[in-house]
């Protein structure tokens, strides 16, 4: 499981737009890079970002090789009641990183 | 003497930066180098060798005994005999104290761990020590600084001294100050020590690199320590 921090606001009060954040360490290999041998470093990446808030998903993004390493997201979400918000990252192999974070909604 | 700038003349290689590589330096979440934090800090706890201890059970919370220990390597050991940096050392205490496996130079492991101990000295200023013991290894770093080297024949002085500021192609001469290191270079879109980045310079024009954890490197970590005397620690700092 790669090393992940997440940013989500402790509380909340209902209606709030919070925003939200979530990075990843991962080298994101787009498959054109040699190593000191000359040989081609195969594809290496993440290919899905979810994010969900008390079980609805509310973001989901593919990723593709262009984008460069270790990810970052960050996107507005609007508070209505208190739950965890899961993040959850697949790598194109079928590793699974997870991330978590309680919002309380007052 | 050209080197013996004046402080006001030193500046950080941050602030050649654009200001969206500084706004991103400076945000602690989006800063790519804090996962390497992180994740020394991790290994700061996590034990390891026979004994099961890790770097808490000797030095307990890093915040306070780590405090400054970043600005004053490279340092002289008595117990080597030579001037060592801050991986060195992190090593030594591994094999020594721990008596676990060392981290393989320039490994995430190590970049982590170092990365995580610089990071407490953040905002506090460079001064590594270079007389006594610690005087011969600075003479001959600052002596390979001076050296002109590689195909292109040029020496560290002569981009980062002589034209420190000026123009190379698209990006601006840095004075190749070592207040940051580790890095996270986006060009290499990960994190890299001083002696990755000493090797890619060296590279660069077109002489051989030695290889990182060299003592002509150690050397001349020292001599660049020196050289920033008063700039700030910034560990990690996002560069070009």
């Amino acid at each position: 499981m790669a090393n992940s921090r997440v940013k989500v606001p402790a509380s909340a009060k209902a209606g709030d737009n919070l925003e939200i954040r979530a990075m990843i360490m991962h080298p994101m290999e787009n498959g054109y890079n040699v190593d000191t041998q000359g040989t081609t470093i195969p594809v290496h990446i993440i290919t899905d970002f979810v994010c969900t808030y008390d079980g609805a998903e509310v973001v989901h993004i593919q990723l593709q090789p262009g984008l460069s390493a270790n990810p970052y997201f960050s996107f507005y979400l609007t508070a209505s009641k208190s739950g965890p918000v899961d993040f959850t990252w697949t790598d194109q192999d079928g590793t699974i990183t997870t991330n978590s974070a309680t919002l309380l909604v007052t | 003497m050209a080197n013996a700038a004046s402080p006001e003349e030193r500046r950080s290689g941050y602030t050649y930066l654009s200001e969206e590589t500084r706004r991103l330096q400076d945000d602690d979440f989006a800063n790519p180098g804090m996962l390497w934090v992180e994740k020394g800090q991790e290994l700061w706890r996590q034990a390891a060798g026979p004994a099961a201890r890790s770097c808490q059970s000797c030095h307990g919370e890093a915040h306070d005994s780590m405090r400054s220990v970043a600005t004053r390597y490279p340092a002289y050991s008595a117990a080597v005999g030579h001037v060592i940096n801050l991986e060195q050392q992190i090593n030594r205490c591994r094999v020594y104290r721990l008596k676990a496996r060392e981290f393989s130079y320039e490994s995430e492991d190590l970049l982590a761990l170092t990365a995580f101990i610089s990071h407490q000295a953040k905002g506090l200023t460079v001064h590594a020590g270079v007389d006594g013991s610690a005087a011969d290894s600075f003479a001959r770093g600052r002596a390979f600084f001076y050296q002109r080297r590689g195909q292109l024949n040029l020496s560290c002085a002569n981009c980062h001294e002589q034209h420190a500021g000026s123009r190379l192609h698209g990006e601006t001469i840095s004075q190749g100050q070592v207040n940051g290191f580790p890095i996270y270079r986006e060009l290499w879109q990960t994190m890299g020590s001083t002696h990755r980045m000493f090797a890619w310079c060296n590279e660069a024009v077109r002489a051989e690199p030695y290889p990182p954890g060299s003592q002509e490197y150690v050397d001349l970590e020292l001599y660049e320590r020196w050289r920033g005397r008063g700039l700030l620690v910034e560990t990690p700092a996002v560069r070009r």
